[in-house]
């Protein structure tokens, strides 16, 4: 039984660490947090130039031809990183979905251009959508795509975007006459949104008979990388409060010694080991194309989503009042744990998944 | 990264599960239980016979080396012989100290004359070993053990209490912490003893638990007098003995605990109305079930990525001491919510509700002596603190007093 990570694929997840420290500073994080960036461009361009964009790419698309496996490491490390970059709709989501469903043109046209860092792709194709505004949906009539999606992971950043609609899947460009796009403020300006209207719009159909499914399978694995990205966060903010606890002294004596901060704390380890385990699986499942993949992502999405939520909470407590302060990144953990959770399915649908896979549809 | 054994250990597990198809009934349901319906004596020949055959087919101690009677191999290979055994109806419970515990620490620090002595009959089930460290007032706190062993010309004389001791009423020896020195600080003055259960002035007096089970024991020593060859260790080391006892416990990886929770709340929900409708439908439910998956099996996949690590020939890492105080908190929150499916009739005993309620009513009435036994909660939050998370020990008032002048 060999269920870890190799030494070789943890030495990558060292050099991924090393060079996203140096990158995905808190003051390069910052500026996307002020606005002053759609994303961390210099942060994504390192991830490129790595290989870490592509490395789950075929190498006859530009891609390193490693694997899943590998791409959970990226998302770890980016997570303890806070990168503000799009990984997410753009690798985790459309790379993987025009690799499965894309025509061969199709893969040919973008995979090279995410893997090089060139091209930003946003994707909104989960089938757990919620819906607040009062928009009209999206719909397709033939090929061409009207109605509005809100809440756009990366929208503006964007050239094209890729949705599930009407049980298809298609890539929109989104630079183009009849798409009006407008930034929507993100509770992790971090990781922002964005508005996108598409008024007759002509698209392109990946797979048009299959595309439900294949979204459904790339949403899995979306769901396992987040994980990967909620357990390096989770994993940052622990370490960040007992690293403050060890240092601020309160009644004579440091903070870390009071039991009820050292069994917060434990409580965090443990359930961020947890986390960890059912990420793992995820992981397993998703390289090896098991079937237990569903069962497997919707577990690691429920136990990361909560550990990150309550390692960043806490995290941000264990700091007193300095932790409730801008400058302090307490809160960017706080909203990158709200973001991870929500982008892609809340908790609460995603624990009805699991129950599903082990129990059954509910009548 | 895979579940695959590596071409040795499969080889291994084939010969472990012929011999085990070969000589043992394989469990017929989750709850089906070795010498089920025998009375004590009868389960103990047949546990002892058991375990004779198995220690001459080699399996009785996997990892130790063949000089103390050891099969010699790895410890990913008692892994694999412990799944295996798990399909089958074995009396694992009953060697559970002798093998896991009490017989590597006197392999680790008996004599050779102890060695020989004790090592192979009890691999061969001739001698069933418990373990005497926990008192009255040393729980959590062992330092604070209070039997005295004095110097008595050439031997000892022992006198106290130990308390929490599985399997002393049918147990032929045991390891004993005691102090020899009242002078040092209270962890400095111990030391192990090799305790010959059939002496005089060696009282076991079950205790009976709220499960109305009787595992555990009281045992009252009276001026117990012991040879100076039953001194196990240096005198004044009892501690560092004791520790390197409880080190052995991460290496007993590879049975599965209590079935699966998840499935058998599932069980009962599908046949339990709530307002007319299956109760397996309720969000709630349904909830409750996943999140008594993701912390078992979560559970389990953390003892996974440590058979993997003791399989690379490493130890399992810190991720390992996450085990017990999640896994023992989903027993109690997953029995909880079996119990409640049935409302007013789930207070109804199993054997006049149904043998389906029997697990989860076990499950509940057990689950606070889980979170308890092997050390509590709190302790394992602190030993995760200290351990792992590097934040300062418990501020101790203890630590350089000498024993006889601390207060209770």
């Amino acid at each position: 039984m060999n269920f870890d990570f190799s030494e070789d694929q943890r030495r990558l997840q060292q050099e991924l660490r090393r060079v996203l420290a140096d990158h995905s500073t808190s003051a390069n994080v910052r500026r996307v947090l002020e606005g002053e960036a759609p994303f961390c461009a210099a942060t994504w361009r390192e991830l490129a130039g790595l290989g870490a964009l592509g490395i789950a790419i075929a190498e006859e698309h530009g891609g390193a031809g490693m694997g899943l496996l590998e791409l959970c490491l990226v998302a770890e490390e980016a997570g303890r990183a806070l990168a503000a970059v799009p990984l997410l709709p753009t690798v985790y989501l459309a790379a993987e979905a025009i690799a499965r469903a894309g025509s061969p043109a199709q893969a040919a046209d973008w995979l090279p251009r995410i893997a090089s860092g060139e091209a930003v792709v946003s994707a909104v194709i989960d089938g757990r959508q919620q819906r607040v505004l009062a928009d009209p949906p999206l719909r397709l009539s033939g090929t061409r795509l009207s109605g509005v999606a809100n809440a756009v992971p990366d929208g503006l950043a964007a050239r094209a975007c890729l949705l599930l609609v009407d049980g298809q899947l298609v890539l929109a460009d989104t630079t183009g006459s009849g798409v009006e796009r407008r930034e929507q403020r993100s509770l992790d300006p971090t990781r922002p949104l964005a508005r996108i209207a598409f008024d007759d719009v002509p698209v392109e159909v990946l797979k048009a008979r299959e595309g439900a499914r294949v979204a459904a399978d790339v949403v899995d694995g979306g769901a396992v990388l987040l994980a990967f990205e909620a357990v390096g966060g989770a994993e940052r903010a622990l370490h960040a409060a007992r690293d403050y606890v060890m240092e601020r002294r309160a009644f004579g004596r440091l903070v870390g010694s009071f039991q009820a901060v050292k069994h917060k704390l434990a409580e965090i380890f443990a359930q961020i080991e947890i986390a960890r385990a059912h990420a793992y699986y995820g992981a397993w499942a998703m390289a090896s194309g098991a079937p237990e993949l569903p069962r497997a992502a919707a577990a690691a999405r429920v136990a990361a989503t909560t550990a990150y939520r309550l390692a960043a909470e806490e995290s941000l407590h264990l700091h007193g009042g300095i932790g409730y302060t801008w400058e302090v990144d307490c809160h960017l953990h706080l909203r990158r744990a709200r973001w991870l959770g929500q982008i892609l399915g809340n908790e609460h649908q995603w624990r009805e998944s699991l129950a599903a896979s082990l129990i059954g549809k509910a009548a | 990264m895979d579940f695959d054994d590596t071409p040795e250990e499969a080889a291994f597990r084939t010969r472990v599960r012929a011999w085990l198809e070969a000589n043992a009934t394989p469990k017929r349901s989750r709850d089906d239980r070795f010498g089920a319906g025998l009375d004590e004596a009868a389960y103990l020949a047949a546990a002892r016979a058991w375990q004779a055959k198995k220690a001459a087919a080699g399996y009785a101690a996997i990892a130790a080396p063949r000089e103390m009677g050891g099969l010699g191999g790895t410890p990913a290979m008692q892994v694999i012989y412990n799944q295996e055994e798990g399909r089958f109806l074995t009396p694992g419970h009953v060697f559970e100290v002798s093998l896991g515990t009490a017989l590597p620490t006197v392999a680790m620090w008996g004599t050779s004359e102890q060695k020989a002595a004790y090592l192979e009959p009890a691999f061969r089930g001739d001698h069933i070993w418990c373990q005497l460290f926990s008192e009255p007032s040393a729980g959590s706190d062992l330092g604070n053990v209070r039997t005295r062993a004095v110097r008595d010309g050439d031997g000892w004389i022992v006198t106290g209490q130990k308390v929490w001791t599985s399997g002393a009423h049918f147990a032929d020896y045991g390891i004993l912490l005691a102090r020899t020195d009242w002078d040092e600080p209270k962890s400095k003055g111990l030391t192990m003893f090799i305790l010959d259960m059939k002496l005089p002035g060696i009282e076991v007096r079950p205790i009976r638990q709220i499960s109305e089970e009787s595992h555990f024991n009281e045992v009252f020593l009276s001026e117990v007098r012991l040879p100076e060859g039953a001194r196990l260790g240096p005198e004044g080391q009892g501690w560092k003995v004791m520790l390197s006892t409880l080190m052995q416990e991460r290496f007993s990886l590879g049975e599965n605990f209590s079935g699966d929770l998840y499935d058998q709340i599932a069980g009962l929900a599908r046949q339990v109305l709530w307002n007319d409708r299956p109760a397996i439908e309720d969000a709630r439910v349904r909830a409750g079930i996943a999140d008594a998956y993701i912390a078992q099996f979560g559970v389990d996949l953390i003892v996974r990525r440590g058979m993997s690590a003791i399989s690379r020939g490493e130890s399992p890492g810190p991720e390992m001491a996450a085990i017990k105080l999640i896994g023992a908190r989903a027993f109690q929150t997953a029995g909880a919510l079996a119990l409640e499916l049935g409302g007013a009739e789930g207070l109804i005993a199993a054997e006049d509700l149904g043998a389906d309620w029997r697990l989860p009513q076990l499950f509940w009435i057990s689950a606070p002596g889980a979170r308890i036994a092997g050390g509590t909660d709190e302790i394992q939050k602190n030993t995760i603190a200290e351990r792992v998370l590097g934040l300062p020990g418990e501020i101790r008032t203890d630590r350089d007093v000498p024993f006889r002048e601390l207060e209770g």
